[in-house]
């Protein structure tokens, strides 16, 4: 028998890996699996339905009786509906990946990221509707002559939906890492999720908020959703503030976040069979 | 010949019972020791896992040092008893957990089918289900797409190619699900005991299936089962999991038979009642005088169970006998009100003999019996204990021919000459 050397195995079962081993590569060979999952995902929950995709447009809109900077209201809540919306469903999905999914991975091996990717995914698709409707409305408002107009800033766009979705996902990862043994942060997540979106600027201005209590506009900023929502508004629409400071914030935020989240699910994956 | 895959000291605790309100603090305590550099306090390594009895710890010892190593292009079957540890070694295989310690090694890539269809969604269509229950057994795209006919046409299911599979039988819906994993082009293969499911010639399709692959293409399963036949139809080899650990590596043939005389140690000392309220209890069972006999085709047999009255509640009882196969198939079964007869008892116990030929081919048999009241509710039922084996020959000296059929009778054959 010729005893192999080492570096011969391809695949190796330790106890514990690297932390920092992202496993990133393997992911990749799974793409296809991602494409597949979001599909799945899309085509499961309209197939029967005739209207198909028209459902999406029945969710947002949460009316309330405060200044909107000129914007016409339903404008200005639209925007930040569908971000929020965006970035909560992230992170509500993500946050029971484990336990949704028990089934599916107690039985087979692929990396567990693809799990949380496809959850951002087939969000984006929803959200992508859902921005089809802001378009249309903000369209029917800039023709009936509402003072708004897109500004050069319209073309950090790409960055703020990559932005919302890499927090949602990012928060979703380490609550679900928690979550497989301790439940109840599940309750709070569901709980606590609707409460934080008083905390930024979805129905309020950020403008408002700074000059009517300037005392609690910290904690707004401190929000990195906050930035998010106001970049995207101030893009579209010429309203509300717009820093570089306050991006910044958010990006650096998002990215910490993100990478403690990816190091905490790949910890909690290995074992969580054994929990949920 | 090269390795495929090398074990090595592998060993997986699991927690018993409830992760309850305990948790919170043993993490704490567990994240503080290892922040001391210290072992795990609530891991004892070593322990032995006995599920009959109660340990020192709640956690338990799924695996415990487990060594071995298996060659390029083996089939290798794994059997033991419920809880021996099969399950775990395969959910560590396929790296669905992690072990709590040791490693293993493994060259090739590697598919695992702990169970078939997973990740089948009753909405879509027989089509997108392959493809998304190929990649997530980890095909890519262009691959599925290059053995699509091939799937469908194992699994004979190409005029419903486009229907959701929620209206699909579930027969359908098994030999598609397991006709994609059949295509995996992969150099380990490792199944769970996932051929229960699906009719008898599915099964022997997909044995043969697998059976292709392992001589064929030169591909390594493990293949995890309690039907000891599919094992010896598909595996060379044999390892013999029992409390964790290895107690047996072999040939297929010598492992079963290893793994069968372990049941009837294991059964001899004290028997398993299933069923009754024990107001009269079987104490054992007897075949020819002993509890693990060989005899041969058309010899006579007498089976004796001893019983002891617990409680007077009864004066007439009716006694059972169930005869099992090696793999736990019920053969025959033998019941006291079929000759029109009860047993009286008395306060003093006895016990009842059963005398007959025995037709049953050459194998290894177990033994059950059970008492009835008269109107058929149990008083007792012991699982399978006494074992027998049936020789290769006939009670004349003739050596057994392995003839057609599965039963053997011993007619009177009466010749009728023509008159003239």
């Amino acid at each position: 028998m010729n005893n192999l050397p080492d570096e011969d195995w391809d695949i190796e079962i330790t106890p514990k890996n690297n932390l920092f081993d992202l496993r990133l590569k393997d992911t990749w060979h799974y793409r296809d699996l991602l494409l597949l999952l979001v599909r799945r995902d899309f085509v499961s929950f309209y197939k029967q339905t005739i209207l198909g995709p028209v459902w999406f447009f029945i969710q947002p809109t949460n009316l309330a009786k405060i200044s909107t900077d000129n914007v016409p209201a339903p404008l200005f809540y639209l925007a930040g509906t569908i971000i929020w919306n965006y970035f909560s469903e992230c992170l509500t999905k993500t946050s029971t990946v484990f336990k949704d999914n028990s089934a599916m991975l107690g039985k087979v091996y692929f990396p567990r990221l693809i799990m949380p990717l496809s959850i951002v995914f087939s969000n984006l698709i929803r959200f992508a509707v859902q921005f089809v409707l802001f378009i249309i409305l903000l369209f029917f408002y800039y023709f009936k002559g509402a003072p708004i107009h897109p500004t050069i800033y319209i073309a950090l766009f790409p960055l703020l939906i990559i932005l919302i979705a890499a927090l949602g996902l990012g928060l979703g990862m380490m609550v679900s890492a928690v979550t497989t043994k301790y439940r109840d942060l599940a309750f709070v997540v569901t709980f606590g999720v609707p409460l934080l979106m008083y905390t930024t600027t979805v129905i309020y201005p950020l403008s408002t908020a700074v000059a009517k209590y300037p005392a609690y506009s910290w904690l707004i900023k401190f929000n990195p959703v906050t930035a998010i929502i106001e970049t995207f508004r101030f893009g579209f629409m010429d309203n509300g503030m717009f820093s570089w400071g306050l991006l910044g914030y958010s990006v650096a935020v998002t990215i910490i976040i993100l990478l403690l989240g990816i190091v905490v699910f790949n910890k909690v994956e290995k074992t969580f069979v054994d929990t949920v | 010949m090269a390795k495929a895959i090398e074990v090595k000291h592998l060993s997986k605790a699991y927690q018993l019972g409830d992760f309850g309100t305990g948790t919170v603090s043993r993490d704490l305590e567990r994240f503080w020791a290892r922040l001391r550099g210290k072992e795990d306090p609530f891991l004892k390594i070593g322990e032995v896992n006995d599920r009959t009895q109660k340990g020192g710890s709640d956690i338990v010892w799924s695996l415990n040092d487990l060594n071995f190593e298996i060659e390029q292009g083996d089939a290798v079957g794994v059997i033991g008893r419920n809880g021996a540890g099969k399950s775990t070694l395969l959910k560590i295989l396929s790296r669905v957990t992690s072990p709590t310690a040791g490693s293993i090694k493994i060259k090739g890539r590697i598919a695992s089918l702990l169970e078939v269809g997973t990740g089948f969604h009753p909405e879509l269509t027989g089509r997108e289900n392959v493809y998304l229950n190929g990649a997530i057994l980890g095909m890519r795209k262009a691959e599925i797409k290059r053995k699509f006919d091939e799937i469908i046409d194992f699994a004979g299911v190409e005029r419903y190619v486009d229907t959701p599979v929620k209206r699909y039988s579930s027969g359908m819906y098994v030999r598609l699900a397991f006709a994609v994993a059949a295509h995996l082009e992969s150099e380990i293969l490792i199944v769970d005991e996932v051929l229960a499911v699906g009719d008898a010639e599915f099964q022997k399709k997909c044995l043969g299936k697998m059976g292709d692959v392992s001589r064929g293409e030169g591909r390594t399963i493990m293949f995890v089962s309690h039907n000891m036949a599919s094992v010896k139809a598909l595996c060379k080899k044999g390892l013999l999991l029992s409390n964790g650990a290895l107690d047996f590596e072999g040939t297929a043939e010598n492992t079963i038979e290893k793994y069968i005389k372990n049941k009837r140690q294991i059964n001899k000392g004290s028997l398993t009642h299933i069923a009754g309220n024990g107001d009269v209890l079987i104490e054992y069972i007897l075949v020819n005088n002993t509890s693990d006999c060989s005899l041969n085709i058309f010899e006579d047999v007498e089976i004796l169970v001893k019983y002891s009255v617990e409680r007077p509640n009864y004066d007439k009882v009716e006694f059972f006998i169930i005869i099992y196969d090696q793999d736990d198939n019920e053969i025959v079964s033998m019941f006291q009100r079929d000759s029109s007869s009860f047993t009286t008892v008395d306060a003093s116990g006895a016990s009842v003999r059963i005398n007959f030929k025995n037709l049953l081919r050459p194998g290894s048999y177990q033994v059950s019996a059970g008492i009835f009241d008269i109107y058929r509710s149990f008083i007792d039922w012991v699982a399978p204990c006494t074992a027998f084996t049936v020789e290769n020959n006939f009670h004349e000296g003739g050596q057994y021919d392995h003839r057609l059929g599965k039963v053997y009778l011993q007619p009177e054959w009466n010749l009728n000459y023509k008159r003239s």
